[in-house]
């Protein structure tokens, strides 16, 4: 049995970082005594898997993590948020969880974009509003980008795929394939000198029958989650 | 009391009410807002808050706003930078000109403040920021209050290495206990986070309710390294205090230490007020007594003085300015006691029964990777094994160990509470715990523990019968081996009185590559008393026929040898040893290299001999080595166990420019008569003792462990009226070394050694 978790990361324990978070989630499988599947060999893992890795320090109310359950166990699924959230550090809380079908795509697999909320610093709203509306009418946008130690220069435009300006916090949609773009990514390509004060995904995004879902909807708005807001804060 | 202690200029243009005061009638709302996101304190019934208070996250989006009527709301959609109505301000935010009681000068409540908002922007810009969030399941946000003495509890390294610490975890849980007390906890910022703190003018800071370390009553330390001294130092400065002990004034915290070190805390004296040397359970009450008088009343002028002379008066507290210190020339004449009330030694404190202390109850599990990161039960305290080398040992006797129940209880209430999947059983020789079968045999067949849990046993003694034990362990997960022999030739065994046989050494490697390990470790010293070429070549030997049993049972078996330069500690039979010399180590490290260079499946290591000589002037200097370590400091010595930030160079220019000379502090023999300086601190052990076991070292004679043989009276049971607490009246099964071997072999005619090192060119 597989069973996908929606959590949030919200308040200081976004300063952990994503391996940090999954011997978090460890130990508190272990603390509930939920039976999780093993890899086999010298030292065995437990089945999970998270989706798209969240940087250092961004907050978020839509990360995702699924977990094989050891074979032949069950669990009651909809209470497992009301057991969970109280092992867990402050901040993070279990939102959502869903049984998956055998042979579920994997999150990394199925994920085409993200929302984020990206408060940002160095330009007045007037001149942000300004260069991200340059910005998006630009035929390319090219920037430096690093990954593993490999410089390139990229036209990440492509990957924005909506960007809107609220005040200094800039409201975008970025994709994540083939290869995600980052918010901090999104700052270069807008404007020299702006910087990011406090970064939050507020969804993930999947494609069923054409039209975008997150991977778990949420009872209440998806992008608020006020209660776990509150929580963490 | 008046909550304005201080005015800070420097930017304080954050003003972040914190305290909250409830009616009697809101009083059972209490445990609501004790839970309260942000909260950082209360106020006890009949304190003043001089405002309407505001709880709000590190975001500034304010959660619950209590009102000095009592009265709360909460606003779940604040924004950052915008005022709520009502005059009530957010954190982040300047409190409007009538909100601020002299209307023109911008300043924090002193005792009322958190930092975060101003540490919260620097995360972003250092490396692994989790170091400085807390948020530790076990952490506690205790409610600070005037009648409350404030401890800062200070590990004065990276959060990595200190968090696990369970000497600081053990008082910050009895302190908070406490009616009259409150501890946090602090760790040294690494170089990137210090740059910024101190260019935006943002002190030290606690990691509980991240608070000003300057705010706190009491900054103490926890020595377990002499090469922190200098982050000791910077953390000083960090805090806002006056680095030396004489410029501190009333305003300024007492800086205590306790640990390990403390039984030399002579290269301390000068920066250090007081010190807690040995157990510090019960001490911190006492200490916690006299501190809350000095707090209580005001802390006026000449107050100071009066706190650390009443201090002194503390079994186990040592306060350095109430010594005079005389010289004569190089030598050290007398530390005396300025006035008639203060001791001229100072015992150690001791506890009886460590089944009345099951600490830490509620270990700390850090949110990121740290060192030692399982659950640890301390099973007993002191050891009687006899390794002339090795200070814990000495300084912590007599043994007494924790009940089998108890540790039965710790581990399966911590196991349950922290989910983590792994249990250190610690003390300085765990398989020599009364019954240690039962206990391991218990916690892995816990069905609680679902099989799935592992044990780890640090300081194993060498021999079949422990890789016994370890492969019991082993079925649940399989980690390395680790075995001391510390000597390579049973010579230099007997010297140390580490007394493994090689056949001890060789049946554990046979026992441990049959059942199917593939890597073993093996810790030496070199440096060692009377060692010769022969004795260090031994350590390759040994290295060697161990892999050769290993490559019977498996090709891929590796052993790997790590190498340590000695350095002689105080308050143990090497006290008097002359450290080998830099060169000399390296000489030796050298001729290892060589020799096992060709050997399949042998790898060696080894530690820096200029980080061993440093930590050597460290370990046995006087009150003069202050101003070296300050010198180091100055220069921007920090971080000095770790090899990327370590210099020798700041060390030699250091004792150059304070006139002092390495060969005389650390590579001389002392004598029998001299006055070494921690004489006047006392571990209980007998100075003829301890003399005596020198001789015998000398004479490569080894002594039996005296918890299951007649006492030798080395003073630390009788001096206290305290016993060994042993639950077997016999060694256990196996257990050879330092029990029932032949002896005789040593030789009866001391070794007499060089007056002066051998020194050799690099």
């Amino acid at each position: 049995m597989k069973v996908r978790f929606r959590f949030s990361k919200l308040g200081k324990v976004r300063f952990t970082s994503h391996r940090d978070l999954a011997r978090m989630w460890e130990r508190a499988f272990r603390r509930v005594a939920l039976p999780l599947a093993y890899t086999q060999g010298f030292s065995p893992r437990p089945r999970v898997s998270f989706g798209l890795a969240l940087p250092t320090g961004a907050e978020s109310v839509a990360e995702y993590l699924d977990v094989e359950l050891a074979a032949g166990t069950s669990a009651d699924v909809a209470a497992l948020p009301g057991r969970l959230s109280p092992v867990l550090p402050t901040g993070i809380d279990v939102l959502a969880t869903a049984t998956l079908e055998a042979g579920a795509a994997s999150l990394q697999h199925e994920v085409t974009s993200c929302s984020w909320l990206v408060e940002t610093s160095g330009l007045s709203p007037d001149e942000l509003q300004e260069r991200v509306a340059a910005a998006l009418a630009a035929g390319s946008l090219e920037i430096d980008r690093e990954r593993k130690g490999q410089r390139s220069v990229q036209d990440v435009r492509p990957g924005i795929l909506a960007c809107e300006v609220d005040g200094t916090t800039l409201v975008a949609e970025l994709a994540t394939q083939p290869r995600a773009l980052r918010p901090s990514e999104l700052l270069i390509a807008v404007a020299g000198g702006l910087e990011e004060v406090r970064v939050r995904r507020t969804s993930q995004w999947i494609q069923r029958d054409g039209a975008r879902q997150e991977p778990i909807r949420l009872s209440t708005d998806a992008t608020d989650a006020p209660h776990a807001v509150r929580r963490a804060s | 009391m008046d909550p304005i202690r201080s005015f800070r200029g420097d930017g304080g243009d954050q003003f972040l009410p914190v305290h909250i005061q409830l009616g009697e009638d809101r009083r059972s709302q209490l445990g609501e807002l004790r839970r309260a996101p942000g909260l950082l304190g209360l106020l006890e019934p009949g304190e003043q808050a001089a405002h309407s208070v505001v709880i709000g996250d590190e975001k500034g989006q304010c959660v619950l706003v209590v009102r000095s009527d009592g009265t709360h709301r909460t606003y779940p959609h604040a924004i950052r930078g915008k005022p709520l109505q009502g005059g009530i301000c957010l954190p982040g935010c300047s409190l409007g000109p009538a909100h601020r009681p002299n209307g023109s000068r911008r300043y924090t409540f002193s005792q009322m403040t958190s930092l975060w908002p101003r540490i919260e922007p620097i995360l972003a810009k250092v490396q692994k920021p989790a170091r400085y969030i807390g948020c530790e399941d076990g952490a506690q946000e205790p409610v600070h209050a005037p009648h409350k003495v404030a401890w800062l509890l200070v590990y004065p390294d990276a959060y990595e290495i200190g968090l696990p610490n369970q000497g600081l975890q053990i008082l910050y849980e009895i302190l908070n206990e406490r009616p009259d007390a409150v501890a946090e906890r602090s760790y040294a910022p690494w170089t990137d986070m210090e740059a910024e703190l101190r260019r935006r003018g943002v002190p030290l800071f606690s990691v509980d309710t991240h608070r000003a370390a300057g705010d706190f009553d009491l900054i103490a330390f926890n020595l377990s390294a002499e090469l922190v001294y200098t982050n000791v130092l910077n953390c000083i400065d960090l805090a806002g205090v006056p680095v030396r002990a004489a410029e501190r004034g009333p305003e300024h915290p007492l800086i205590a230490a306790g640990g390990h070190c403390t039984f030399n805390p002579e290269p301390l004296a000068d920066f250090v007020d007081l010190f807690v040397i040995g157990d510090g359970e019960e001490a911190v009450a006492e200490v916690t007594e006299a501190v809350a008088a000095w707090k209580t009343g005001g802390r006026g002028a000449g107050s100071r003085q009066r706190v650390l002379r009443d201090l002194a008066g503390v079994p186990g507290v040592y306060v350095p300015s109430m010594y005079d210190v005389a010289y004569d020339g190089e030598r050290l004449v007398s530390v005396t006691p300025r006035f008639a009330d203060v001791p001229e030694r100072v015992e150690k404190r001791t506890i009886a029964d460590l089944n009345e202390w099951p600490y830490p109850k509620n270990q700390l599990v850090p949110l990121t990777e740290v060192v030692h990161d399982r659950l640890n039960v301390e099973i007993f305290r002191g050891c009687t094994r006899g390794c002339r080398f090795c200070q814990a040992g000495m300084i912590t006797r007599p043994v007494r160990e924790r009940s089998s129940e108890q540790v039965r209880s710790m581990v399966s209430a911590g196991l349950q509470r922290t989910g983590y999947d792994e249990v250190s059983l610690t003390s300085l020789s765990s398989a020599d715990y009364s019954g240690i079968e039962d206990v391991v045999g218990g916690i892995i067949t816990d069905p609680m523990c679902q099989g799935s849990v592992g044990v780890s046993l640090p300081s194993l003694r060498v021999d079949a019968y422990t890789v016994g034990i370890a492969s019991e362990i082993a079925k649940v997960r399989r980690t390395g081996l680790t075995f001391a022999p510390e000597g390579g030739t049973w010579r230099m065994r007997q010297v140390i009185n580490k007394l493994i046989r090689e056949e001890d050494l060789y049946g554990a490697a046979e026992s441990a590559f049959s059942q199917g390990w593939q890597r073993m470790k093996l810790y030496f010293l070199i440096g060692l008393p009377t060692e010769t070429d022969e004795d260090v070549l031994g350590i390759a030997e040994l290295a060697r026929r161990c892999a050769a049993i290993g490559h019977k049972h498996s090709r891929r078996v590796t052993v790997g040898a790590s190498v340590g330069g000695f350095v002689p500690k105080p308050q143990t039979p090497f006290q008097w040893f002359g450290q080998d010399t830099a060169a000399y180590l390296r000489a030796k490290v050298n001729l290892l290299k060589d020799t096992v260079r060709r050997d399949r499946g042998v790898t060696l290591k080894w530690h820096d001999p200029q980080a061993t000589l440093a930590e050597g002037l460290a370990s046995r200097g006087d009150r003069r080595m202050g101003a070296v370590i300050e010198d180091v400091w100055r220069n921007g010595g920090v971080f000095q166990e770790w090899s990327e930030h370590f210099d020798i160079r700041l060390w030699e220019s250091a004792m150059e420019r304070n006139g002092l000379s390495i060969d005389w502090y650390v590579y001389r023999h002392r004598t029998e008569d001299e006055v070494l300086p921690w004489d006047h601190i006392s571990a209980g052990l007998h100075k003829d003792f301890l003399w005596q076991d020198w001789q015998d070292a000398l004479a490569a004679s080894g002594v039996e462990d005296c918890r299951w043989t007649p006492c030798y009276d080395c003073g630390a049971c009788t001096g206290f009226g305290i016993e060994h607490v042993v639950a077997s009246p016999v060694p256990p099964a196996g257990g050879s070394q330092g029990t029932g071997q032949d002896l005789s072999t040593g030789g009866t005619v001391p070794v007499r050694l060089l007056a002066s090192k051998p020194v050799l060119t690099p």
